[in-house]
């Protein structure tokens, strides 16, 4: 049998996503006494060679609760990379001291190509602004956890969706499903063409605005990203964009009561601090769910459970 | 076989190896490229805009002492579909091969500059999206590119 690997959400068929979510609520709800044991023995080599402390400490967390060890490295200047080893080497060398590789790069496609240069499972914790699967199986389960279902829901992403992976992926993740999307954002940085063709032919209707206020009556989850300065080339034009795209209090008074905002965090300021103790505000939540997800990921890979 | 002739006058025709004709006017360079010609040592016959009764114009290239392998004559698919291969051996064509765009092509230089296949040394991969409009999707990336960006 193939053995398995985490690279890209691309790689997931509806019935295998469904199956991970259904598998993290399982572990969510697990006695700690029994997590605990799922994974005591087996090692994860966390290798950043971009930092991510977030997502690194998620992962390190997740298999310290399933009673595994972790061992690995948080930047590339600490690793033999440093000195010229090529992904190869360092994949193929890591591959002896662990049982499966949770890895960060800021190149596309490392993590596929360190995936095939081993034989334990990789999980790919972000590869430059390709992929990042981890986060879109917990986006996907923080959205089933707090509604209940994914089919009929009406979802807006908004912000920068032409650079932002984390909505490429989970745009793509819900397009198996029977849902409407709503993409939001000046046309400086609409969502790219090829993800709009790929998730129209999966059937899913979506529609592409650039106002957010009229707009948020319709939805029932808000899924807002960052907007980057440096995405710019005209201060002023980011002025304004970034005014537009503001979340906050008066936004919400055409929202449906049950909206939820969602965001992979870190914020800058597209969500005003003023939403944070509202039942509006979810991405704290969301953070949170990064750990059971990663959790099923890591038993699926290892094949546990 | 008006047309053959004209061919036949302007790039000489071949005893041992492959003459790759019909290939869109002004690309043939592209197929030396993927072939990786330049540092090929022996005869190339390279015909450039000849007339050409079912397409106006068209280039040809004739490779002496080499016979081309499907996988290649695939390669070529990406910026010559409508490309007619012959095997030709003592002056005779000896065979000929359909060129068919597969449903992966390697080798071809990945566009992204941010893509580990431009860093370390992987052969690339690339799965044909649509063999119409030829979009490829790089393997490792993930990005799509008109058959431009990767020839
Ligand atoms: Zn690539």
């Amino acid at each position: 049998m193939a053995k398995k690997d985490v690279i890209s959400i691309r790689d997931f068929s509806k019935k295998e996503i469904e199956d991970m979510l259904k598998l993290a609520e399982k572990i969510d709800s697990m006695a700690e006494e029994k997590r605990l044991k799922l994974l005591a023995g087996k090692k994860l080599a966390t290798l950043f060679f971009e930092p991510s402390t977030r997502t690194r400490l998620s992962f390190e967390s997740a298999m310290q609760g399933l009673g595994g060890s972790v061992i690995g490295f948080a930047d590339a200047n600490t690793s033999s990379t440093q000195k010229g080893e090529s992904l190869k080497d360092t994949v193929r060398t890591v591959e002896k001291y662990c049982d499966v590789i949770a890895m960060r790069h800021s190149l596309e496609g490392a993590a596929r190509a360190a995936a095939e240069s081993v034989s334990i499972p990789v999980i790919n914790g972000g590869d430059g602004a390709n992929q990042h699967p981890t986060q879109t199986f917990l986006d996907m389960y923080t959205i089933l956890k707090l509604k209940k279902k994914i089919d009929g829901l009406v979802i807006g992403f908004a912000g920068d969706l032409k650079f932002g992976r984390t909505v490429h992926s989970l745009a793509l993740a819900l397009s198996h499903f029977n849902v409407k999307l709503y993409f939001i954002s000046p046309d400086s940085l609409k969502m790219p063409q090829e993800f709009l063709d790929e998730i129209k032919e999966r059937g899913t209707n979506y529609i592409e605005t650039e106002n957010l206020a009229e707009t948020i009556p319709e939805l029932d989850i808000l899924y807002a990203t960052r907007i980057q300065k440096e995405r710019f080339y005209d201060l002023a034009e980011y002025e304004r964009v970034r005014g537009f795209y503001r979340i906050n209090k008066k936004l919400m008074e055409s929202a449906k009561p049950e909206l939820k905002v969602m965001h992979p965090l870190p914020r800058i300021d597209e969500i005003d601090y003023e939403l944070d103790n509202t039942p509006y505000a979810v991405y704290f939540e969301q953070l949170a769910n990064g750990i059971p997800v990663r959790q099923a990921l890591l038993c699926r890979v290892l094949g546990v459970l | 076989m008006a047309e053959e002739k004209v061919v036949k006058m302007a790039v000489t025709a071949l005893k041992e190896g492959t003459v790759i004709d019909h290939v869109p006017a002004g690309q043939v360079f592209k197929v030396v490229d993927v072939m990786n010609l330049y540092e090929y040592k022996k005869a190339l016959r390279i015909g450039m805009y000849l007339d050409s009764k079912t397409y106006g114009k068209k280039d040809i290239l004739k490779i002496e002492d080499r016979y081309l392998t499907q996988d290649e004559a695939n390669m070529i698919a990406l910026i010559a579909p409508n490309a007619t291969i012959n095997i030709i051996k003592d002056w005779k064509v000896a065979k000929k091969i359909q060129v068919s765009v597969p449903d992966v092509v390697t080798g071809l230089r990945c566009g992204n500059p941010r893509c580990i296949t431009r860093y370390d040394k992987i052969k690339t991969v690339f799965s044909v999206l649509d063999k119409k409009t030829l979009k490829v999707r790089c393997h490792y990336c993930e990005h799509v590119f008109g058959k431009e960006e990767v020839i």
